[in-house]
Formats: structure tokens, sequence, C-alpha cells
């Protein structure tokens, strides 16, 4: 029998340190949508989303009043556009991001995520056809996602992908200025891409993946951060210790959720992502998780040891929590959706490059930073092959997402609204790259890719 | 929509009462699930902080309401009786605290 004092934990973890389930995402397989007419394509593609992500709201809805545990966001990825577009002859996609869009909106889900392609060896037509469309097809539809993979610790990093990355960057960031240049937030450039990442806006459904699956996404920094609060003045081995029980309950709800849900739906359960992914509310932040292991401010010397030891923690109570642990899975840092991170930098406590250090620990990379609009094209892909580097060379995922505010310098603030959140503008190095950058080329994998 | 109540898994739920103590809380909440034919499996209470904090646990096989309409009537009661009532399946809570 349960006790009083489990129900009572459970339920403060819910009310009072906002654990909820960051999202339950439906990986569909557009494989089958492939049509050398791209109407016939784009009208396969609506109608095999609304046939199967449908009842995937009211589903979701319906387990978070049941479980008393709320469900943020429902979502969807889809195969990469690329692959599925190829085969019709059109010089862009945009009216692929118009289907996906639609059908988004049909089955009542805030993103869609998959207007992908993977690069980190080369371009095929499809896959730059794509990337050439990425910013219109972001500026003129609400709810689509796009990632880019440039990079594998296998391949190699590719400057070429990456120059294009960075140009078709400002331009979105152009096309959207009215907004705040919002387009760049719905773009992210991988290393190491995973294929089954539930979290937006890097994620898209798999090549190696089934037809359709449930994956699931967890949070709750904030019951970690409770956790270490009550851990007191423990040493830090008792600390992770703390950190990895709250990891483990925290990914048994996302377990017990994706498996509800995938039942219900009657479609196979993918992954538990276990991730503790930060939110615009106070008490939902990373940054806070840290000040209260003990540093002053998120940010301070300390900081990569202090996300070192959450981020693994986090990993191995959540191994033990699910037999299928995915997608991202760690810590993450994005700026402008946690509320702790963006007093960092107002502080003057988190810079640019401390933020690069720490993603060398954590799940993602530079995510969500807002820049001054006129950082040179060169500088962008600069800072993208230094977070690549970062991610090829240790054998883990890195990504960047970076607003390239159109109009803005330092000292002005981004806002976005929801969850993506609002950020200070972040000076950016002066120095410039170009030459480095311009030579293009890919940057051999490294020796420890040789595994065979 | 009924579907924790149809399924052939277990159909207990736990509901849990938490506000400033007073006289009748037992009474109102017990009243709705005699009500509905929820029976009443164990019932865990204790003052904490001034506050009154019962547990309980019940068995919806011969509810005449599914969970998600049970909760909007409890939800409803802990309004009248000035106290926060939350009903959620079992499943929650062995799910996070048994391997």
């Amino acid at each position: 029998m349960l006790t009083i004092e489990e129900v009572l934990e459970t339920i403060k973890m819910v009310q009072e340190e906002n654990l909820d389930i960051r999202t339950i995402t439906m990986g569909i397989s557009l494989r089958d949508c492939s049509d050398s007419d791209h109407r016939s394509a784009c009208r396969k593609i609506y109608d095999k989303v609304t046939r199967l992500a449908g009842s995937l709201v009211e589903t979701g809805d319906g387990i978070a009043r049941e479980y008393g545990l709320p469900i943020v966001n429902k979502r969807i990825s889809v195969t990469p556009i690329a692959l599925v577009a190829e085969a019709s002859a059109v010089d862009n996609y945009i009216e692929y991001a118009k289907a996906l869009d639609k059908a988004a909106a049909e089955v009542g889900v805030n993103f869609i995520g998959g207007f992908s392609a993977l690069v980190h060896k080369g371009f095929t037509g499809g896959d730059s056809r794509l990337i050439e469309s990425i910013p219109h097809a972001l500026s003129s539809t609400e709810r689509v996602c796009a990632s880019v993979n440039v990079a594998t610790s296998r391949a190699g990093i590719n400057m070429d992908a990456i120059n294009l990355i960075s140009r078709v960057i400002k331009e979105t960031a152009a096309l959207t200025a009215g907004q705040d240049s919002v387009g760049c937030a719905k773009l992210v450039v991988f290393a190491n891409v995973p294929e089954d990442n539930p979290f937006m806006a890097g994620a898209f459904h798999g090549i190696g993946e089934p037809d359709c699956v449930i994956n699931t996404g967890v949070s709750g920094p904030g019951v970690v951060k409770s956790a270490i609060k009550r851990a007191g003045s423990a040493d830090l081995g008792a600390l992770s210790e703390t950190i990895k029980k709250t990891a483990f309950k925290i990914t048994r709800m996302g377990e017990l959720v994706g498996r509800t849900a995938a039942e219900r739906l009657g479609v196979p359960f993918g992954i538990v992502d276990v991730s503790l992914a930060p939110t615009p509310a106070v008490g939902d932040s990373v940054a806070e998780i840290l000040e209260e292991m003990g540093l002053e401010r998120c940010g301070a010397p300390g900081s990569t040891a202090a996300l070192a030891l959450l981020n693994d923690a986090v990993k191995k109570g959540g191994a033990m929590a699910s037999s299928y642990v995915g997608g991202l899975s760690g810590a993450f840092i994005p700026v402008s959706e946690d509320a702790g991170m963006i007093t960092a930098v107002n502080d003057g406590a988190l810079t640019f490059e401390k933020l690069e250090a720490m993603t060398a620990v954590c799940s993602v990379g530079l995510d969500m930073i807002a820049i001054p609009g006129d950082t040179p094209v060169e500088t962008i892909a600069a800072i993208i092959a230094d977070e690549m580097a970062i991610g090829v060379f240790n054998h883990k995922t890195t990504a960047v997402r970076i607003i390239p505010a159109t109009g803005k310098k330092v000292g002005d603030q981004v806002e976005f609204g929801g969850l993506l959140g609002r950020a200070p503008i972040m000076a950016v190095n002066k120095f410039s790259a170009e030459k480095f950058v311009r030579r293009g080329g890919r940057i051999p994998a490294p020796i420890h890719s040789l595994r065979n | 929509m009924n579907k924790l109540k149809d399924s052939s898994g277990s159909n207990l739920v736990v509901i849990t009462v938490i506000g400033p103590d007073r006289v009748g809380i037992i009474a109102g909440v017990t009243s709705v699930l005699a009500d509905k034919g929820v029976n009443i499996l164990d019932i865990n209470q204790t003052v904490m902080q001034g506050y009154f904090v019962m547990v309980l646990m019940a068995d919806m096989n011969k509810s005449a309401v599914d969970l998600v309409a049970l909760k909007d009537l409890l939800v409803k009661k802990g309004e009248d009786l000035q106290v926060r009532i939350d009903v959620q399946h079992e499943d929650v809570f062995k799910y996070m605290h048994r391997i």
C-alpha cells in the first residue's frame, strides 16, 4: 500500500514544483507520401498526418486529467521533408511546409517538426532545395520547425553546409524581423542529431523509425531544485545521488504517460527523453538548479562542473526508470526559455563563451541565444562550426539555435512570447573568422570515429 | 472517454484532500463516493502544520461514473468545503514510488 508521504510527495511535485510532461510527440513516417507531382504529395502528407494524429490532442488531454499530470504540449515530428519532397519536380518546398502547417493546425498541435535535411557529408538536389526554402517556409507558416544536420562523429563537419545554413539563418531573421526574428527560433543546426527526439524545434522522424510512434519528453527542473534544497549542505556525491533519485521519479511519469498514450492511440511506444527542459516560468529553471547547488549566479566559475554533475545524474536516474531512453536526454540550457539564464545574462554573469563551454557537458548546445542583427554571416558560421566541433569530437549531440535579431544590438531584448520566452541580445566576439570558414570543404571525422 | 473504468487493469484511484480543518470534510467527500458507488478501501488522515490532509484509496469497479466525471464532482465538492481535492489513477503513484 502507498504511504501518505509518497502520495503527498507526488502531489507536491505537480502542484508546487512544476512537474509536467513537457511533450507527447507523435512521429509519423512520410516516406510513402513521395510523388512526382508536389500537389499530390502535399495532399498525401496532409491526409496521413491528420489521419494518424487526429485524436492525439484529445488523448493527451484525457490522460492528463486522469493522471492529474499536466501534459504541456502535443506535437508531431515527420520524416525529413528533403527525403519526401525530392521526387517532385519543383524549385522550392514551401508548399510542403504549408501542407504541414495546415495539418498541424487541423489536429491542434502547436508545432510540427521535420522540415529537415541531413547533409553532414554532402547535399542531394532535394537537400539544397529544402535548405534554400527554409526562410520563406518559416516566415510563411506558424507551426513548422526546421532542422539541418551538418556534422556527425562518423562523417566530420560539412563546412559548406554550415556556410549555407548561416546565410539561411540571416535571411530567416530578416524575413521575420517584424516579430523579433522569431523564424530563427524554429530552426536548429545539429551535429549527431538523434532520430527520435520529441523536443522542438529539432524533432524529426528518423529513417530507422517505424511508420508511427509515440515519444515523450519529461521535464521538471523545479522538482530537482527543491530536492537539492532539501539536501542542504550534502557533499557533491550525495547531491548526485539526490538528483538521480529525483530524475528516476520524473522519468517514470514520462514512461507511464508515453505507454498509456501509445496504447490508446494504437501505435508503438518509442522512447522517453529524460531532459530537464526549463520554461520562462520562475522556479522552472536549470540556471536556478545550478545556483541552488552553490553558484552565486549561473555562468560563474564552477558552472561547467555543476552542469556536468547535473547532466550525468539526470541520465543515470533516467536510465534506471525506463528501458527506452532516447532523444536528447540531459539538461537543456536555452537562454530565452529559462528565467534564471536571462537574469544571469543581464547581470553579466553568463557570457557567450561560458555558455559554449557549458554546452560541452549539457545535452544540446547554444540554444535560443539572441545576438546582434549585424553579426556577419561568417561569424555565425564560425560559431556553428565551434559548436559542431564540440559535438563531433566528443561523440555527443550538439546544436545551435541562434537568433541574429534584425535591427537589434547589445542591450536590446527580443520577445517571442509563450514557451519561447524572451532574450537579451548577447555580445559576440568582434574578431573575424571569415578566411577560415570561407575555405569550405569538410573537416574530417576524428580518429576515434574509426571504431570497427 | 471512459477508458480507465473500462480497462481490464486496476480501477483504483487515489483521492487527496488538503485544506484548513473544519467540520464535515470527511462526510462531504465520502457522501459523493457512496452516492456514485465508489468503494473506499483505505483512508489515511492527518493534520500537518494546521492543514487537514486526507488520502483515500478507492475502487471504481462498480462506479456509476468515470474518473474524469468523479473528479469534476469532487473538485466542486472541494470548492464548497474550501479544500483542494485531487483524484488521480493509482498508477501515477505506483509508477513513481514502486519498482
